[in-house]
């Protein structure tokens, strides 16, 4: 314990003046396997480990033969890698009749995702904006019934909503999803775009309108502009959650434009065949690369979206 | 170990974050019952070197000594130190009482002590009517008594301050300067300060330590930092309004030293020099503004006549900014004496009071 | 003209006319939908409807016949330990990794990024990876009896009995990245002048985490318990990758019932009375917690 610390101690002394060098001196003595520090990386390690587990699991038997599954563990590495069950997973996987695989499913929440994410951003961001700095009689009660509302369990709402829609003449088609998410995603990001603009200098709003500029001239010359950060959370908060959604996807429209997740489920879970659980994880990876992708290109801005969510009121 | 007569013996104490070099083997002693400022603009080290003394911080090299034991690789309770922090640091969720005695419930002290030292604590800074409130419940300068409360039960040698009045408005700091001093007073304890109010330094200090960039400029009484700031950045940092500064150069006249300014010359006799002024040297003519007079009847050693380009009234004095040489140069003058903007005055300096630094080194000369 | 004054101005319904458009799908969301659309499905709750929605009311016919079905009293009772533990595990486990990771430790954001990249994944894929890693045969239960303890059981999905406990395995490992993530902002929002003053102090590490941190971070406990719980009530996709429901009933959860009631069974009623039952539970959660948080707030101004 002291010979880290004399290392240390040594070297101070010799320019060091002579009155005092003997007993402590420098830093603390610290050691790099201290208990403590094997106490924390170890748990840190450990929980790593459970943590990457699933993904380690997923992508070792999407590469193995069926052959090998049959035999072997699902831990165990792949003795012979094989990109036949992506390759099927892709494209020939069967769900029900068709047999084309998830790529109609991604291609799907392709065609969901972008319009929703894009309508539900937009409407949100204008909301919030006029939540912040054009209040008016009533907009605050609106406001919270709003974020009550994102409490109310979506089964309460499902049904009435299909009928709107039949009523409006667009269940089961995308235009009808697009509406659903648009409406599900308004309470958070609301809310984001609400606080955001809040944060924004009030002086900068006035002195834009004591220069003549109004609602709009606002929102597009001043607001959007100086927010393109908090319009990337607003995307990676909508990309992941609607790509990863699967209620709406399967009661609002018809199985040939299911979104992936749905299809996921459908090809993985069905009963007739034999399982393939390689083309299943294939199948289950490739699902969750987009938000994947997202999660780990987008780092502190998906970390400030969840803090966004919770800062609630 | 040598006899105990300082009460914080800092030796040749680095801290390094990384590369970057905080505080530069720094030496400091502290006497037993001296009230020590360690004054600086924000990231001269000075909060960080309170840390160290706290134990807060490790140092990255040097040793720290408080009441001559080396107490370098000690815990910060075990250095027999209180601490009060700028942001009051009270534990919210617990009454003033907790507050006080939670460090001490922790020490295992017997019971009896613990309600004793809370009780003085209390009393010497009145805060007895608090006890059973929470911290949301009391105002700024109140949490800072608590603050300085939880010092005090603590029954230490040593009380650091890192920038206690910091967050209180201007009356309030005047009144717990005042407190504060008042405790000292009371207490004798040693007390290491930091602040970057040069008044609360003036005010408090029996000693002023300057810092910047990780070294200590100049450690010496209030009075003598004022009079004679070892160099340009002292003196620039103590005074309000600061400093008057002019460009000059130093010339040798029939054997004596005297300042060129554009087109008039201050004799330079009276100044006390550290060394044999050169001749030909650039530099830097510093004098405070209440140290010009516009006295014109009094036989001063530099005078000539300025006109007056603005005025700026403060209550009791009067700050008036002329021209000397072509520099600008503010006085300080009683206001019932005040020109008005326009009027040629008489202004006049002894260069005794002056300070007088190097254009290379920025030190006093 | 002070636009964000909360002092009420006179009702003139053209002043600030473009906020009001551009709040028309909010108010059409919180008016037609939030409001409306539960209010729609309250009042058929109490009607007869089949097939189809049918304004015929039967009182509280539903409901009886609801709290009479064993299926709806498993999802009740599923809900309600699957709900405790993960209030439980979640908070502890993920209060204690943002605890860890907060001690100033090397690698700080790889950590990190790997508790919670569970969280950005699909419901689904959580589900479908913990199937296959729970499948008895080739999964834990199978390495380990492979390993050569034969009588090794491990096998959640199909066993009725602990069934909603390996739903919860998959539910924490999606889920404690979230709370970690909040508890590590609250943990970072706290003064560091507190822990520098209970140091001096001399008050262990565990002690200032138990009667200080702890204390003062009742907010982001609130709002974590307040995002898990309703995530709780929802829990719908996670069941139905994992299990379908099974073995039999025995994973059944009340958001699947409202589902299949709705769109398999077709048997309206039920679905509008259980999902009436569910938004009772969110209310019975969420109504004090916005009394006090709100309440408060205007009170304080």
């Amino acid at each position: 314990m002291a010979n880290v610390a004399s290392i240390n101690t040594t070297a101070a002394a010799f320019d060091a003046v002579a009155d005092r060098v003997e007993g402590p001196a420098g830093p603390r003595p610290r050691r790099v396997l201290s208990r403590r520090n094997i106490l924390l990386y170890g748990t840190l390690i450990l929980v790593s480990a459970y943590y990457l587990l699933p993904l380690y699991v997923m992508i070792v038997t999407s590469l193995k033969g069926m052959p090998e599954i049959r035999i072997g563990n699902v831990f165990a590495p792949p003795l012979e890698i094989t990109f036949e069950p992506w390759v099927k997973a892709w494209a020939t996987a069967c769900t029900g009749l068709n047999c084309d695989g998830l790529s109609r499913g991604f291609w799907n929440s392709v065609r969901i995702t972008v319009p929703s994410v894009l309508l539900s951003i937009l409407i949100a961001s204008v909301n919030g904006y006029a939540l912040a700095n054009w209040r008016f009689r009533g907009s605050e009660m609106f406001f919270t019934i709003l974020i009550v509302g994102a409490f109310i369990p979506y089964q309460v709402m499902i049904y009435p909503i299909v009928i709107l829609l039949r009523e409006m003449g667009i269940y089961g088609t995308l235009t009808g999803l697009v509406i659903v998410h648009t409406i599900f995603g308004m309470p958070i990001l609301t809310l984001l775009f609400r606080n955001y603009f809040t944060s924004v200098p009030e002086e900068l709003f006035k002195a834009a309108r004591v220069d003549g500029a109004g609602f709009w001239g606002i929102y597009f010359k001043i607001m959007m502009p100086m927010s393109l950060p908090i319009f990337v959370v607003a995307i990676i908060i909508q990309v992941t959650g609607i790509w990863n959604d699967f209620l709406f996807g399967v009661v609002y429209t018809r199985p040939e434009s299911y979104p992936m997740t749905v299809q996921l489920n459908n090809i993985v879970n069905s009963v007739q065949g034999v399982k393939e659980y390689n083309v299943n994880m294939a199948a289950t990876l490739l699902t969750g690369l987009v938000p994947l992708i997202v999660y780990f290109l987008s780092g502190k801005l998906f970390v400030r979206g969840i803090a966004a969510g919770a800062v609630k009121g | 170990m040598e006899a105990v007569n300082n009460s914080v013996e800092l030796r040749r104490v680095s801290l390094n974050f990384g590369s970057v070099e905080v505080l530069r083997t720094l030496d400091l002693d502290v006497a037993e019952g001296e009230f020590l400022v360690l004054l600086g603009p924000s990231g001269c080290g000075k909060s960080t070197l309170l840390n160290c003394v706290a134990g807060l911080l490790d140092v990255s090299a040097g040793q720290i000594f408080i009441k001559g034991r080396n107490v370098t690789w000690e815990e910060p309770k075990d250095r027999g130190i209180g601490m009060v922090f700028q942001s009051y640091a009270l534990y919210p969720q617990m009454t003033v009482e907790g507050n006080l005695s939670f460090g001490l419930k922790n020490a295992r002290l017997p019971r009896e002590e613990i309600a004793n030292r809370v009780a003085r604590a209390a009393d010497i800074l009145q805060i007895k009517p608090l006890l059973q409130r929470r911290p949301s419940e009391l105002s700024g300068g109140q949490r800072q008594r608590v603050a300085i409360g939880r010092a005090l039960v603590r029954d230490v040698d040593v009380f650091l301050f890192d920038e206690p009045l910091s967050n209180l408005d201007a009356k309030l700091r005047a009144e717990l300067r005042v407190e504060i001093k008042r405790l000292h007073q009371q207490l004798a304890n040693t007390m290491i300060y930091v602040t970057h109010d040069q008044i609360e330094a003036m005010t408090l200090a029996d000693r002023i330590a300057v810092m910047r960039g990780g070294v200590i400029q100049q450690l010496d009484r209030p009075q003598n930092i004022y009079n004679r700031p070892v160099n340009r950045f002292v003196a620039g940092f103590i005074g309000s309004p600061g400093m008057n500064f002019l460009d000059g150069r130093m010339e040798i006249e029939g054997g004596k030293p005297v300042l060129r300014l554009a087109d008039c010359a201050v004799p330079l006799d009276r100044y006390g020099f550290a060394d044999a002024p050169a001749d030909g040297r650039d530099v830097v003519f510093g004098i405070r503004p209440e140290h010009v007079s516009a006295n014109s009847g009094m036989d001063w050693p530099f005078s000539a006549s300025a006109s007056v380009e603005v005025v700026e009234p403060m209550g009791s004095d009067t700050l008036v900014w002329t021209r000397v040489g072509g520099q600008p140069l503010a006085v300080r003058l009683p206001t019932e004496r005040a020109p008005e903007e326009g009027d040629t005055i008489s202004i006049g300096f002894d260069p005794m009071n002056a300070s007088i630094f190097g254009t290379d080194d920025d030190s006093r000369l | 003209m002070s636009t964000r004054s909360d002092d009420r101005p006179p009702f003139r319904p053209f002043r600030n006319l473009n906020a009001k458009i551009a709040s028309v799908p909010m108010i059409l969301t919180t008016m037609v939908v939030f409001v409306g659309g539960t209010f729609w499905t309250v009042l058929y709750s109490f009607t007869k409807s089949g097939l189809l929605p049918r304004l015929e009311f039967v009182g509280l016919a539903q409901y009886e016949r609801l709290w009479g079905t064993n299926r709806w009293l498993i999802a009740i009772e599923n809900l309600f330990i699957f709900g405790i533990c993960m209030l439980v595990f979640s908070m502890v486990i993920g209060f204690v990794l943002a605890a860890l990771l907060d001690q100033k430790i090397r690698f700080e954001n790889t950590f990190r990024s790997i508790i919670l990249f569970p969280y950005a994944l699909s419901f689904i894929v959580t589900g479908l990876v913990w199937q296959w890693i729970l499948n008895p045969q080739f999964g834990v239960q199978g390495v380990v009896r492979n390993l050569g303890w034969t009588s090794f059981t491990f096998d959640p999905l199909y066993n009725a009995d602990i069934v909603i406990y390996g739903i919860l395995i998959a539910a924490l490992w999606q889920g404690t990245g979230l709370v970690m993530c909040l508890m590590l902002a609250g943990l970072r929002g706290i003064d560091e002048d507190i822990w520098k003053a209970a140091r001096v102090d001399g008050i262990p590490a565990w002690k200032t985490y138990v009667f200080i941190v702890i204390p003062m971070m009742r907010p982001v406990f609130v709002t974590a318990i307040v995002l898990i719980a309703s995530g709780i009530v929802r829990v719908y996709d996670l069941v139905v990758a994992q299990t379908s429901g099974g073995p039999g009933i025995a994973s059944e959860v009340p958001a699947k019932y409202v589902y299949d009631m709705m769109f398999s069974s077709q048997n309206l009623g039920q679905g509008f009375a259980a999902s009436t039952m569910m938004l009772l539970s969110v209310a019975i959660v969420i109504i004090p917690w916005a009394y006090l948080e709100f309440g408060r707030r205007r009170r304080h101004g």
